[in-house]
């Protein structure tokens, strides 16, 4: 009863056998062992599932895997050397860590869509992401900072 | 000697259980205390590298683990840099001479003349070809620590007081990093179907319709009342669990009456009465009197909570985000009738918990199911509706306050009267993990009690005002019996007591004709607090207040966390019109020698951020059948865009004992919201949360 769905995941093509309604959060976790997609609600509330589909911030929690042949799936694992991961230490924005992951999935959306956010562009971006500890000023200012650097790159 | 030793070390002297050198040249930290989002172990090794002169970067911290790491209790009540702190600095000051020592003998010189530089040995200058690990053989790590080496003095430091990047958080930022993320061979995923409450018995469970929702192959284990579905993939137990409602009926179990999510309900309660203060009956003359309230509510974690267990060989293996391991061991020894030396739990890291949530109880799930399948090892997720519908809450609280006031408007004789339920129901503090209540002979209710004053109190915690008063009293009403399991909730009774104490004095300066901050700095001889509120003035621009009922408004408030530990002042300013926009937040804390300036500003504001959620959103739906505020549209918490700008401050007290800052702000912001939305509104609202809701409800009461 499992179906055979052809996408490309953090940029490498796969066949994944699921069976429909299977969630994606459930395959980059379970199946594709890629971690760094939580799990905090199910709901589409939190943000903490977040994934690029086709470069556009999706929950993996509701996200049935059928839904995505011939997609293009990124997850923070795609994201590596990306500069926002810099910036996040740089500014050391996090303290749990646990929402940072889609956090990071809707800022590289944005800073590929909008490369100098204002303050309040940002805020839009991430309003669908939960932080409990209260790092959003921290989260905030990465975001800045590294659009910042991207600008730089791009200049030289 | 050993008196002088930190409790920490008292209680684990041997120094080979705190350090080891390693064979590959680096050092092994272990610590009591765990990381819970907070930093603490990175700071520690900060103290830890100071002292052995060994580079931060070669220093692995081991944090929590009952086979490899000293048992520190709990990691609560912002005391991991006071307590584990203090033991790492004297356990590697004392480790450090060990080794110096030797080498002196060996050379036939003083020690003074033996320098550590990168871990390395030095003598006038030039190294001695030898080193920590080349010399480890040689030093015996088992005497017990004595506490009669010299610890640095603080004009030494090179690495403490500088900020230090968090361990833990790039493999945050990457991928997988807790505890949800572990996979164990071969193993079953498990998901629990919940006992209402701790009366409810299960009369009929239907099986094969819950096989049917759940799309796969599942086990269904039953012990008691307590059901688990354990399968090998996640989504095949998630699926059934989540449908499984209709298909249990319970029995039993008495609902909750009409009102009792309101901390009005409280009065009305049977409770355990305690007074402590003054014994004379407070003096005749003018009095003022009003209350506060907040209502229950959640941790409301991140993640849902998680645990693996494992039963091998007659040793029961546990993987838990618990706040204290050995603890967590002990608790679920007693459940299972096993021996302490028959399980082992390690640390792993979940998402922040802020107090007392449902990592304990997930853990007993996990014990409970591998028990019952040897050699299988079972993680455990809880579903986001058990999160929100089984954690312990932060209780209730209702504060009355009435003073006494002379010719002046200045308090001559202070009262306090609160109601609340427990603040602290840990296992190790006679509470019970759910799990145990639904077996087949499940454990009496707990009984109700409260931190002692000597561990800052719970309901009472800052109950006692930190300012000038001839007398004061306190009669604290321990509610006995709530309507849901109560537990310890970043800062416990602080935050209404606080908000409480720092919404009455605005009241008392209003009543005198004086500025709120004039009427506290009146009233404050403490220097310490002194300059925090004048450096939180200037940086606030407090004289240029206006005089309010505008619909903008600026308040402050101040508090020292369990009138002992940090202090901090915090002002606020915000405009109300239906609801309530947060426009800037300043703070000021004075925490005596700060470790790592950036992870103790991380922590205040982090602490800022939260209580703002506490104050003007939060508050648990308690219906007759339990909780039902199961979700995060029910269980609204601040989101980015509510988040103000915030001024962090952090005042140089270097030769004061360093203390925690992981609570300090939560108290002070709740009162300064408080104090600036009644600024803004020209009248004040006394009762938390200050929601959309209770503003428009208000202003119609007007």
């Amino acid at each position: 009863m499992d179906r055979e769905i052809a996408c490309t995941v953090n940029g490498a093509a796969m066949r994944i056998g699921a069976a429909p309604g299977t969630s994606l959060l459930e395959v980059l976790r379970n199946q594709l062992d890629l971690k760094g997609s939580r799990y905090g609600c199910g709901l589409e509330q939190c943000g903490a599932c977040m994934v690029l589909v086709d470069g556009t911030p999706v929950h993996a929690c509701t996200r049935d895997i059928a839904t995505l042949e011939g997609r293009a799936v990124t997850t923070i694992e795609g994201l590596a050397g990306h500069a926002l991961l810099a910036a996040f230490l740089e500014e050391q924005a996090g303290q749990c860590g646990y929402c940072l992951s889609g956090i990071l999935i809707s800022a590289a959306a944005l800073l590929a869509a909008n490369p100098s956010p204002e303050r309040a562009e940002i805020v839009a971006a991430l309003d669908g992401h939960l932080c409990r500890c209260g790092a959003q000023p921290r989260i905030l200012r990465a975001i800045a900072r590294a659009a910042a650097t991207l600008r730089q790159e791009a200049a030289q | 000697m050993s008196e002088t030793l930190p409790e920490s070390l008292r209680n684990n002297p041997h120094p080979d259980r705190w350090l080891r050198f390693g064979s590959d040249r680096r050092l092994r930290l272990a610590i009591g205390k765990v990381e819970l989002g907070q930093g603490a172990p990175t700071a520690i090794a900060q103290i830890a590298a100071e002292e052995l002169d060994i580079p931060l970067d070669r220093i692995d911290v081991l944090a929590g683990d009952t086979e490899a790491a000293p048992d520190e209790g709990q990691t609560t009540s912002s005391r991991s840099i006071e307590a584990s702190g203090s033991a790492v600095r004297a356990v590697s000051a004392e480790v450090r001479a060990r080794f110096v020592d030797h080498l002196a003998r060996r050379l036939n010189c003083a020690p003074a003349e033996i320098a550590v530089q990168d871990g390395a040995f030095h003598r006038a200058g030039t190294p001695l070809g030898q080193d920590y690990w080349s010399c480890a053989q040689e030093i015996d790590l088992t005497a017990p620590a004595t506490g009669t080496a010299a610890t640095k003095p603080r004009s030494a430091y090179r690495v403490v007081g500088h900020a230090a990047p968090r361990r833990d958080l790039p493999a945050k930022i990457s991928g997988a990093a807790f505890i949800h993320d572990m996979v164990l061979p071969g193993m079953r995923h498990a998901r629990i179907l919940r006992q209402p409450s701790r009366e409810a018995r299960l009369a009929a469970l239907d099986e094969a319709a819950i096989r049917r929702a759940a799309k796969g192959e599942i086990e269904i284990l039953r012990i008691g009342d307590f059901v688990a579905l354990l399968g090998t993939r996640e989504e095949a137990v998630q699926y059934a669990a989540a449908a499984a409602g209709p298909h249990l009926r319970w029995e039993g179990g008495s609902a909750n009456p009409p009102g009792a999510e309101e901390a009005a309900w409280l009065p009305s309660q049977e409770c355990e009465d305690r007074r402590f203060g003054s014994d004379a009956a407070p003096p005749p003359g003018r009095v003022l009197r009003a209350t506060y309230s907040r209502p229950y509510i959640a941790h409301a974690a991140m993640a849902p909570s998680c645990a693996l267990a494992w039963l091998r060989n007659g040793v029961l293996e546990l993987w838990s985000h618990t706040q204290g391991v050995y603890p967590l061991r002990a608790a679920i020894a007693a459940v299972l009738g096993m021996r302490a030396e028959e399980i082992v739990v390690h640390h792993v890291q979940g998402a922040g918990c802020y107090g007392h949530n449902g990592a304990d109880d997930v853990a007993l799930d996990a014990a409970l199911i591998a028990r019952a399948q040897p050699d299988v090892p079972v993680r455990v997720q809880w579903r986001r509706e058990e999160e929100f519908g089984f954690e312990p809450l932060g209780p209730a609280m209702r504060v009355s306050i009435s003073a006494a006031l002379d010719a002046a408007g200045k308090p001559i004789d202070w009262s306090t009267e609160i109601w609340s339920a427990s603040h602290v129901q840990r296992p190790s503090s006679g509470g019970n993990m759910l799990a145990h209540e639904a077996l087949p002979t499940p454990p009496p209710a707990p009984r109700a009690s409260d931190p002692p004053e000597a561990a800052g109190g719970g309901g009472t915690r800052n109950a006692i005002p930190l300012y000038d008063l001839p007398t004061h009293r306190i009669l604290h009403h321990l509610v006995r019996r709530p309507p849901v399991r109560t537990s310890a909730l970043r800062g416990l009774g602080a935050l209404p007591n606080v908000f409480a104490i720092e919404c009455f004095m605005d009241e008392l300066a209003e009543a005198a004709g004086t500025d709120p901050l004039a009427y506290r700095l009146a009233l404050i001889t403490d220097p310490r607090a002194r300059r925090l509120l004048e450096t939180l003035a200037l940086r606030c621009d407090w004289a240029t207040r206006g005089p309010g009922g505008q619909g903008s408004g600026l308040g402050l408030a101040w508090a020292r966390y369990k009138n002992r530990a940090a202090y901090a002042a915090v002002a606020v300013a915000l405009e109300v019109d239906q609801e309530v926009r947060l426009r800037h937040i300043w703070c000021v804390a004075d925490a005596g020698l700060v470790i790592n300036p950036d992870g103790g500003r991380n922590q205040l504001e982090g602490g800022i951020v939260q209580a703002a959620s506490f104050t003007l959103k939060e508050q648990v739906r308690i219906g007759p059948e339990g909780i039902t505020s199961l979700d995060w549209e029910s269980y609204p918490i601040l989101r980015f865009s509510e988040v103000p700008p915030i001024d962090i401050a952090l005042i140089e007290a270097d030769d004061e004992p360093s203390l925690g800052m992981g609570e300090c702000t939560i108290a002070p912001t709740a009162a300064a919201i408080g104090n600036a939305v009644a600024h803004a509104l020209g009248s004040r609202i006394r009762d938390m949360p200050l929601s959309r809701d209770r503003i428009m409800a208000h202003l119609l009461a007007g």
